[in-house]
């Protein structure tokens, strides 16, 4: 693969953007648009477009498909867990309403935890297609 | 204002079913794997277009509570059509992972030539229906 | 917990065990964990008709939102039944898996498969339990994307083929199911199904209910391979490993089944239809085509999966039609059936895996004489065989005795005489595999083969045994389905 200095450089100076506007958009879900879904795609964009940059080898070494395979289900069962906490609580599942001291803070924390979850499945389900279609040589 | 929202309707709807039935006739007409996942993409996007489409309330603000707002959009469909839409992608995901691997396997992606690869091996299926 | 949570604990329980087995990525523990999750929705699915029977409803608010904003899952003797059959021929699935699944599939994608199952388990309970008409959508799609999966994992390369093509038809259905959802929700304002019945006579056009009901009707059936919408299913289910055709032979049409009751009788009414043609004509005209064309595809059949898969698409046909009778006996008939059906079914399908497992065919001309090599498989194969035919003595016969008495009672006698005309048929496919099986010399390659391990053979018998259990006392099974097709009788006022 040739490597593009132009290329290079320019990806240098977006990634860090990339990720930081993916937080951004994962905790200002609270009050805006945004949250784990679309956090977790523009976050998996910077890896796949170091990926794209840098190749593959790279990429991989970054955030190695092991990882990866831990994170995709992880992530649901952050989701299912928090449902869980909530029927520990007396609530019903995926009621937040006793998470914290009260209804509006267990509210917060809820959704928050629920869209960590569904950020690092998405993360990595993406980053995951990418590795599976960008690994195969045509043959 | 209401020649606008009458046609903008009336547009909206067309759009829909412009592209559900378009999609759905890629997927019938072709006979390319990889075209026919491309209709149903479209197929489903047209289902996007059908929720989301009345939710939009001209003038109304996002669905966030504010003592100035008055008129909101309906935030439902948005939610549903975001399920759709990961769901549109994983089935897009798997549908395109099985065809590389078809290909892996047979060598084409025409389903024709598919066809007629399994036929020569395996000559007695013997369908009716 | 179970007597408050139930109905969603017997969702959550398996897509824990998913997702456990997905990150173990031991075969044998991600087996465990399975077995172990299925067991327990199972126990809680029980739990959850015992208390229906006693109550009447279980309704439940996912995170405790009112029914208008939030998801509602409701539970009653319809879906109750529904829910206590899949879990259990998931429990019964696992344990028969793990011989047969070590045979099939390569160790470094086992645990995946597993992860799969379970997710399709999830699934397909979602899909009965909920009483969101959107949240149906999610699972079905959670469960036909696994099923996908499950049936590529197959070792022939024409499992790609099949999955592939289940996907685009699956997928088609899926759309076709959320667009009548839509026209439903934008007549009506809510997703919950019982406020959709509420609000229905506000509608002022019945052209959007209509329209609904085509396109829900259609992406339904296009799930549970109602003919002439079967074509996905044959190849599915030849091609998938063995425990998967089992699981999703046994389960997954039935639950599509049941979702197509449910519209038709708690939303739309069987007499809604397009000018003077209801839908319970199109689906009785529908359902008796299946029971034909479908019984007669299966004689020409050599592989027995294929064989078996026809007569799937076949015995659908009887549920269908007895859904579209739509009398009491009529109804019974159709979710005995479906008890029934799931039963002998996934005792045929097991046995065939078995054989798969020592022979390593399931062609029928390769076959020959190995009832007497493995007397204990053959025998569940001949059980689950009678059953379809609906010979006295086995569960089929049962329900297609319910099927023929509704059908006297809506006044359609010579429904009854094609239901009683179309067992002939079945006598002919399930006549042909005897013959092979028992009556000629056993050949070269059966010649030295043993017994199927008694791990894949219990499962086996515990379903045969209940078909004939099932044929000789039906009361159990018929209150079941009575109480299922009571509530759907009066779901609309």
């Amino acid at each position: 693969m040739r490597r593009d200095l132009v290329l290079r450089v320019a990806s240098k100076f977006i990634l860090p953007p990339i990720m930081l506007f993916a937080l951004y958009v994962q905790f200002h879900g609270d009050y805006g648009p945004g949250g784990g879904f679309q956090a977790g795609v523009i976050a998996a964009a910077a890896i796949i477009l170091y990926g794209l940059v840098n190749g593959l080898a790279r990429a991989q070494k970054m955030v190695p498909q092991a990882l990866l395979e831990v994170l995709m289900p992880s992530g649901v069962l952050i989701y299912a867990a928090v449902g869980v906490a909530g029927l520990m609580t007396g609530e019903n599942y995926l009621g937040y309403d006793h998470l914290a001291h009260d209804a509006v803070h267990g509210q917060e924390w809820g959704v928050f935890l629920v869209e960590a979850g569904v950020f690092l499945t998405v993360f990595s389900s993406m980053i995951a297609i990418f590795y599976a279609f960008a690994g195969r040589r045509r043959s | 204002m209401n020649l606008i929202t009458g046609l903008m309707a009336d547009a909206t709807n067309i759009a829909t079913i412009f592209l559900m039935v378009a999609g759905l006739y890629v997927v019938i007409a072709r006979g390319n794997m990889v075209k026919k996942l491309v209709g149903l993409s479209l197929f489903q996007s047209s289902v996007y277009l059908l929720y989301l489409l009345p939710g939009k309330i001209l003038g109304g603000s996002a669905p966030i509570l504010d003592p100035k707002l008055t008129v909101y959009a309906n935030p439902l469909p948005h939610v549903l059509i975001l399920t759709a839409i990961v769901v549109g992608i994983g089935t897009l995901a798997l549908g395109l992972t099985l065809v590389v691997r078809i290909k892996e396997a047979y060598g084409t992606f025409e389903e024709d030539e598919i066809i007629a690869r399994d036929g020569a091996k395996a000559g007695e299926q013997g369908d009716v229906a | 917990m179970i007597a408050v949570h139930g109905p969603v604990l017997v969702v959550i329980l398996p897509l824990f065990g998913a997702l456990v087995a997905a990150l173990v990525r031991r075969p044998l523990l991600a087996w465990a964990v399975s077995l172990i999750a299925a067991i327990g929705s199972f126990v809680v699915a029980v739990a959850l008709l015992v208390q229906v029977r006693a109550e009447g409803v279980v309704s439940y608010r996912i995170g405790g939102w009112a029914p208008e904003i939030g998801i509602e899952y409701r539970v009653d003797a319809v879906n109750g039944l529904i829910l206590v059959l899949v879990t259990a021929i998931a429990v019964l699935t696992l344990v028969y898996a793990r011989r047969s699944v070590l045979s099939e599939i390569i160790p470094e994608r086992i645990a995946w498969f597993y992860a799969m199952l379970m997710l399709c388990l999830t699934g397909l309970l979602g899909m009965a339990v909920t009483g969101d008409a959107f949240n149906v959508f999610v699972f079905l799609e959670i469960s036909s994307l696994s099923t996908y999966v499950l049936i590529a994992l197959g070792r022939d390369r024409r499992a790609l083929v099949a999955a592939y093509q289940y996907l685009i038809v699956g997928t088609i259905g899926a759309t076709f199911y959320v667009i009548g959802v839509g026209l439903l929700y934008l007549a009506t304002g809510t997703l919950n199904l019982g406020l959709i019945v509420e609000r229905l006579p506000e509608i002022a056009s019945p052209r959007a209910l209509i329209a609904a009901e085509a396109f829900i009707v259609v992406g339904i059936a296009l799930k549970l391979a109602l003919f002439p919408l079967h074509a996905w299913l044959p190849n599915a289910y030849a091609y998938a490993p063995s425990s998967a055709t089992v699981f999703l032979a046994s389960t997954a049409t039935k639950v599509a089944v049941y979702l197509l009751a449910r519209y038709i009788f708690g939303v739309f009414g069987v007499h809604l239809g397009i000018g003077s043609v209801a839908i319970a004509s199109v689906l009785i005209v529908l359902s008796l085509a299946a029971m034909f064309i479908a019984s007669a595809a299966a004689v020409f059949q050599n592989d027995i999966k294929r064989l078996l898969a026809f007569s799937s698409v076949a015995q659908v046909g009887y549920i269908t039609l007895g859904l579209a009778l739509a009398n009491q006996s009529g109804i019974t008939g159709a979710f005995l059936h479906i008890v029934n059906h799931a039963l002998m079914k996934g005792a045929a399908f097991m046995a065939v895996g078995a054989i798969i497992y020592r022979s390593g065919t399931c062609k029928l001309d390769e076959l020959s004489g190995i009832g007497r090599t493995m007397p204990v498989t053959a025998a569940a194969l001949t059980i689950a065989g009678l059953g379809l035919i609906g010979v006295p003595g086995t569960s089929g016969f049962i329900s297609k005795y319910y099927l023929v008495l509704g059908a006297f009672e809506a006044g359609f006698w010579w429904v009854a005489l094609l239901i009683v005309a179309s067992s002939v048929i079945a006598v002919l496919y399930v006549g042909r595999m005897m013959e092979v099986i028992w009556f000629r010399e056993p050949n070269q390659r059966c010649r030295g083969l043993g017994e199927a391990p008694a791990e894949m053979l219990a499962p086996m018998v515990v379903l045969a045994g209940m078909t004939i259990w099932f044929g000789l006392d039906a009361e159990l099974p018929a209150s079941l389905a009575g109480a299922a097709a009571h509530v759907l009788l009066g779901a609309r006022p």
